[in-house]
């Protein structure tokens, strides 16, 4: 099954330090997880200021600063991984070093099959 | 016949379908297939005799009508799949059974699932109980509890809840999930949180199969506990209430009627579990019931070890709850005055304040102090707070007692 894992953290809390290193181990696990055959996508995001929201309402597109909803955690990242099951995303997930210091909302991936395939 | 195939029915179907979640990978589907075979039993069964095996004869009719479904709905790729998984071979049937009847209660004790919808699952899949049996003891309408069931069961297929006992690694945690699981089925069986009667005994009773049932799977030190203090609450409940179905409390309970069977079981337990030195929380609560259970009269219950094993449990797992419990055993040990001290720290806290039987607690501890007037403002606020029709009676009486003394002035 592939499920999505989304981090989620307070951004201000996070020292420049404290995220190079969450970089840089997020890369060696995403090696890892390549290596177990395990490992399908993943990216940080840049600050939750660069957001921009867009909403469709009577045809007219909404564009608006900011995220959809102000909370005090923000999506700063996220990992798309291929596991067994929910205990092994869940292994996953605790090995993610931005759940050290925030949230990984684990969902699995709810998969069509008549999507095109990406040729980028 | 007939009475044969439904001893057998209640006996094997939750069995019968803990095997066919693992083979059909799908409850409902399970579910369904499961009725269908007890259907064909008893048409078939009247008329050929009762199988050699009547379990192996289920599952294996199950399964039939479960491909046939499959295939009259063209879901062929789960076909596929349902042709290759094999079928127990006879030696080692006992043992499959056992593995499947485990992964199911590990299956809906997920902690990716709701606290009380585990409670619900294992309810409803393990102990077999109806939608509207489940629903009558969550207060909730059985419409309610059948669509809580259904987004349970859609979550457990569409988020990869794994069909498995947790590993080595897992285990410890994942079992104690389960266990607080069967815990809160008791609790719910043994002092209602609302409604009109105290107890249901029902629900205590599946509790208690449940742990015995998770005991023979699993030999684990803290399962004995679990199911010791069940069973050394369980002796009581023939004494618990008046014949006008009234509270009494420990010391007012008649102690020749506690079942002397089941406090026997629970010592047992409760010692093999103890000797291991792996026990945790349900064996120190179950040997404060066994202190209780072993005293000939109230007043010989020694309080020192009470208090001695609420500071043992204190330091397994704290809690606000479990604090005032060891206040009410300070309080018998050296008087009201130390337990109120006790009492009112914990409720400036603020912890339980909104817990009625903090300040039924205070409330007692007053009125043994003859401090009628606070008393009677403690058993107001308990009284305000409980939710339970018997609570509720207990407390308006000591609420007339304490009026009596203070008009008696």
């Amino acid at each position: 099954m592939k499920y999505m894992m989304l981090i989620y953290s307070d951004e201000s809390i996070w020292t420049d330090s404290e995220r190079n290193k969450c970089m840089a181990e997020s890369v060696e696990l995403c090696h890892q997880l390549n290596a177990e055959g395990k490992y399908l996508s993943a990216s940080p995001l840049h600050y939750v200021e660069t957001a921009t929201s867009v909403r469709v309402r009577d045809g007219k597109a909404l564009v608006t600063d900011g995220p959809f909803a102000e909370t005090r955690e923000q999506l700063g990242g996220y990992y798309l991984v291929d596991a067994a099951n929910l205990d092994e995303a869940i292994d996953i997930a605790s090995r993610i070093p931005g759940a050290r210091m925030g949230t990984v909302e684990i969902r699995p991936i709810f998969e069509l099959d008549n999507l095109p395939l990406s040729t980028k | 016949m007939q009475q044969q195939i439904e001893d057998i029915y209640r006996q094997e179907s939750r069995r019968v379908f803990a095997t066919l979640v693992r083979l059909l990978r799908d409850f409902d589907l399970a579910e369904d297939a499961l009725q269908e075979a007890f259907t064909a039993a008893m048409q078939q069964w009247p008329q050929d005799g009762l199988p050699h095996n009547p379990r192996a004869w289920l599952v294996s009719a199950a399964r039939f009508k479960a491909i046939d479904r499959l295939r009259k709905e063209s879901r062929l790729d789960s076909l596929e799949d349902l042709k290759q998984e094999p079928i127990a071979p006879p030696e080692k049937e006992q043992e499959v059974i056992v593995d499947d009847q485990l992964r199911l209660i590990f299956t809906c004790c997920h902690p990716a699932l709701a606290p009380d919808l585990q409670i619900a699952l294992t309810l409803r899949e393990i102990c077999g109980l109806t939608t509207e049996a489940i629903a009558s003891a969550f207060l909730i309408t059985p419409t309610t509890m059948a669509q809580r069931l259904v987004r349970g069961k859609a979550k457990i297929r569409n988020a990869g809840i794994p069909y498995e006992v947790p590993g080595q690694r897992h285990l410890a945690e994942r079992l104690k999930a389960v266990l607080t699981v069967i815990y809160l089925v008791f609790n719910e069986g043994y002092h209602a949180s609302s409604g009109a009667h105290l107890d249901r005994p029902d629900l205590a009773q599946e509790a208690i199969r449940l742990g015995r049932l998770l005991l023979e799977l699993l030999p684990h030190a803290e399962i004995r506990g679990l199911l010791a203090l069940m069973l050394l609450h369980h002796a009581r409940r023939a004494t618990r209430t008046s014949a006008d179905g009234d509270l009494l409390l420990l010391e007012e309970q008649d102690r020749s009627l506690w079942d002397r069977e089941q406090i026997l079981e629970g010592q047992q337990l409760l010692e093999s579990a103890l000797i291991t030195r792996q026990f945790g929380a349900f064996s120190v609560q179950a040997a404060i019931a066994a202190v209780h259970a072993e005293a000939p009269t109230a007043e010989a219950t020694d309080w020192p070890q009470i208090l001695a094993l609420y500071d043992v449990l204190m330091r397994l797992s704290p809690s606000p709850v479990v604090e005032l419990n060891r206040a009410v055993a300070v309080a018998m040990r050296d008087g009201p005055q130390a337990g109120l001290e006790l009492v009112n720290g914990l409720l400036g806290r603020g912890d339980l304040q909104q817990y009625h039987l903090a300040h039924a607690a205070k409330a007692d501890l007053l009125r043994r102090l003859q401090q009628y007037s606070a008393a009677k403002t403690a058993y107001q606020d308990a009284l305000r707070l409980a939710q339970q029709d018997v609570d509720k009676r207990f407390l308006q009486k000591r609420l007339q007692e304490v009026d009596a003394h203070l008009s008696a002035r």
